[in-house]
């Protein structure tokens, strides 16, 4: 099953080094990894996506928290939780099919964010489901490349990692 | 007044309270060590860096302090790892300050750059690589307090050339403040009461020690504890300090070769109480059989150990002297004859046995009882690892804490004797024997030097099979007695030590061995003893890999 992680860790040096290392050495796979300062700038977020039963993953977060740069972990997947993902996609294009790709990304409110005679860029914010659904209508025209940023996830309302639940 | 960060790490030092300093110097650490000529802590000048690691971890586990280390950059940092590993694995505080290239070269391949943090996260509890040297004060201080609080480990700082040179202003942290860091002492009041109901209704219970037990300072509770209760107690190898091994509830070591009662207790208990040690495989063999029909409680101080190995039914976190004070206070006597006969009934069948023909060749574990007698227990040992470190186990009873220092987790030869180099310095007035095997002590003889050169007068005990004993038995039972690679050709042991400038002593006869104990002991200078012993002998118990632990293959002689 995937899980999503949130880590606040100390904004140091060789931080995710020390995360990811753990993972590794658990034999976990990371499916998704995304790092970027929090209000507070000298605390970090990493949102790590993980395939584990809920054994294997209290284990993780009980070896997370050895860390010593680790300050908190939640597994958001045991909450209500908003997710999201930014995906880059370059697609084969030309003044023909622009304007059907066009209608193909606005029914998903995706928007072109650069054309050129070849190519275009389209831009797809969402959940998973969504970007895996227009990768695949896009395929037809020929995908030449794909940039994600990994899942970044948010408790719903008031509750945060700071000051809300644990894993 | 600004200072150097070199002549930071020696003030901090002095206010750790350090006195002593295992090391060895090089182009990355020249200015550290040009500061220490002006001090007055101790530097000892091991042969090698690992046999530096392996004495600081000797020190601290026989004085309780951290062991510190220095070591230059590259190589000597890297001589260092299987130190760091040993200590880690064994929650052993130790504080190691690595020599680096200069920050500007960081990264470049630079003559003798090893990224030394990065190849240390998996084996410290932390490390630190210092560019700022107004840093440095708050990170040694963070270091030790590291080192030392929750569950123990070596920490390392790596610091670069120009942050030994740098000046800044020194202001050594009273305290550290640290928001990913707070270890977790006192045991929840709800568990322990839950625990001792549990323990109340017990009708086989057994006490399960660790290392945790001997770290924490919790053996005298833990006598308390197993005496009003009548519960018998087992030990792992980290924890066999933990516990007299000549008390009447006493079960010795459990285990690949612990004794067949204490592993029949633990297969046949209804309630274990785990106290500072990890249900490591080695001890539960296979784990569903191990859990089936008990119930549980664990204590310790890593969260993380607990429900790692095995499903657990009462956890505590918690410092092991902590707890069982707790416990101490809600304990009631138990009615626990019955269960003390079954095992003296399997004490009975299935007792520790060797034979010693007077005329035949020395039985290896007849040495062991022998320096066991000669000492009168009362030596500190340490062992290398092998046939020798497990007979050591079963055979000499300690009776009081902090006496051994083993590799129990990483179980690394060329330990037990640089350890035991530290042992000594950090408990002058005791006697230190190395019991080691004739394999492992090669992976460190050089340390012989550093015994002469600071007459440490420890005594080593060879205990000279010709063969990698443990490896050899194994062969034997799981490899059809396909021998490769296990029958080794020592060097003359007498002549090695004397060339040292240390005594030797060789032993061929079963009558000799004795005298030869007494003689080393009245030596006022290391020894060397080389015991010509059986070549053949296995250590029995035995439980085959991945087996229950109440099928041991229990020897010749039952
Ligand atoms: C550094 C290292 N290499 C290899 C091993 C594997 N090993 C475990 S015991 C052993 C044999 C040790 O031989 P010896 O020191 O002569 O002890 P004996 O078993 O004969 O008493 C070996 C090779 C180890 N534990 N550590
Ligand atoms: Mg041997």
């Amino acid at each position: 099953m995937r899980k999503v992680l949130a880590v606040l860790v100390d904004n140091t040096p060789g931080v995710l080094v020390r995360v990811a290392g753990l993972f590794a050495r658990r034999g976990f796979n990371i499916e998704s990894l995304a790092v970027g300062t929090t209000v507070d700038k000298t605390v970090s977020r990493i949102t790590v996506e993980v395939d584990a039963d809920n054994e294997m993953l209290e284990q993780v977060i009980k070896q997370l928290y050895k860390l010593i740069n680790v300050l908190k972990v939640s597994n958001l997947s045991e909450f209500p939780s908003v997710h999201r993902e930014l995906c880059l996609i370059k697609v084969q294009a030309n003044a023909n099919n622009r304007a059907e790709i066009q209608q193909i990304l606005s029914s998903f409110r995706a928007h072109i964010i650069d054309i050129s005679h070849q190519s275009v860029i389209a831009e797809v914010t969402g959940s998973e489901d969504k970007i895996e659904a227009i990768i695949s209508l896009l395929q037809v025209y020929g995908i030449m490349e794909i940039v994600r940023t990994g899942k970044i996830s948010l408790m719903r309302g008031s509750k945060t990692v700071r000051n809300g639940e644990t894993g | 007044m600004k200072i150097s960060g070199a002549r930071m790490v020696i003030e901090a030092l002095k206010k750790e309270g350090v006195d002593i300093i295992f090391g060895y110097p090089g182009g990355a650490v020249l200015s550290l060590y040009d500061q220490l000529y002006d001090s007055d802590i101790r530097h000892i000048l091991t042969r090698h860096e690992q046999g530096a690691a392996h004495a600081a971890d000797g020190y601290a586990r026989v004085t309780g302090k951290p062991g510190v280390v220095f070591a230059t950059s590259g190589p000597g940092a890297t001589n260092l790892v299987t130190g760091i590993a040993t200590a880690y694995m064994d929650s052993v505080p130790m504080v190691l300050f690595t020599g680096q290239v200069a920050t500007s070269l960081i990264g470049t391949d630079a003559f003798q750059e090893a990224d030394i943090t990065g190849i240390t996260y998996p084996v410290t509890k932390h490390n630190y690589l210092v560019k700022d040297v107004r840093q440095l004060p708050r990170v040694i201080k963070e270091a030790f307090h590291i080192a030392t609080t929750g569950r123990f480990g070596p920490v390392l700082i790596d610091l670069p050339k120009d942050t030994q040179a740098a000046e800044a202003e020194f202001v050594y942290p009273e305290k550290v403040s640290m928001v990913g860091y707070n270890p977790t002492y006192a045991g929840h009041q709800g568990q322990i009461a839950r625990a001792a109901k549990l323990i109340a209704r017990a009708q086989r219970p057994v006490i399960y020690a660790g290392g945790g037990v001997v770290f924490s300072g919790g053996h005298e509770y833990l006598l308390e504890f197993a005496e009003k209760t009548n519960i018998p107690v087992t030990t792992t190898l980290m924890g066999l300090t933990g516990f007299p091994g000549n008390h009447r509830l006493s079960l010795g070591m459990l285990g690949m070769h612990g004794t067949y009662w204490a592993n029949m207790s633990m297969s046949h208990a209804d309630v274990i109480i785990a106290i500072g040690a990890r249900f490591d495989e080695r001890v539960t063999g296979k784990v569903d059989d191990f859990v089936r029909d008990k119930k549980i409680i664990h204590i310790d101080i890593d969260p993380a150990e607990i429900g790692k190995n095995i499903r657990v039914d009462i956890p505590i976190v918690g410092d092991a002297r902590m707890v069982l004070g707790e416990l101490l206070k809600k304990a009631e006597p138990l009615a626990t004859e019955a269960w003390l006969s079954q095992i003296e009934d399997w004490k009975r069948q299935g007792p520790l046995c060797y034979k010693q023909d007077e005329n035949g060749k020395i039985a290896p574990q007849y040495v062991i009882e022998q320096i066991y007698q000669q000492t009168g227990g009362n030596a500190i040992i340490t062992t290398e690892v092998g046939q020798h470190q497990m007979w050591t186990a079963q055979y000499y009873r300690f009776s009081r804490p902090r006496s051994l220092a083993s590799s129990g987790g990483l179980g690394t030869m060329g330990y037990g004797f640089p350890a035991s180099l530290g042992a000594q310095l950090g408990r002058p007035d005791e006697l230190v024997f190395c019991i080691a095997g004739d394999g492992s002590f090669l992976m460190n003889s050089q340390e012989l030097a550093t015994a002469v050169a600071y007459n440490i007068p420890v005594k080593v005990a060879i205990i000279n099979n010709g063969y990698l004993g443990l490896v050899r038995q194994l062969q034997e039972f799981f490899c059809r007695r396909r021998y490769i690679a296990v029958d080794i050709q020592s060097p003359n042991f007498v002549k090695l030590a004397e060339a040292f400038g240390a005594h030797g002593l060789l032993v061929e006869k079963p009558g000799d061995v004795a005298p030869a104990i007494r003689r080393a002991m009245d030596i006022n200078g290391p020894v060397v003893i080389d015991f010509r012993v059986k070549d053949d002998e296995n250590v029995f118990p035995m439980v085959p890999p991945s087996a229950q632990i109440s099928e041991m293959i229990r020897g010749a002689f039952k």
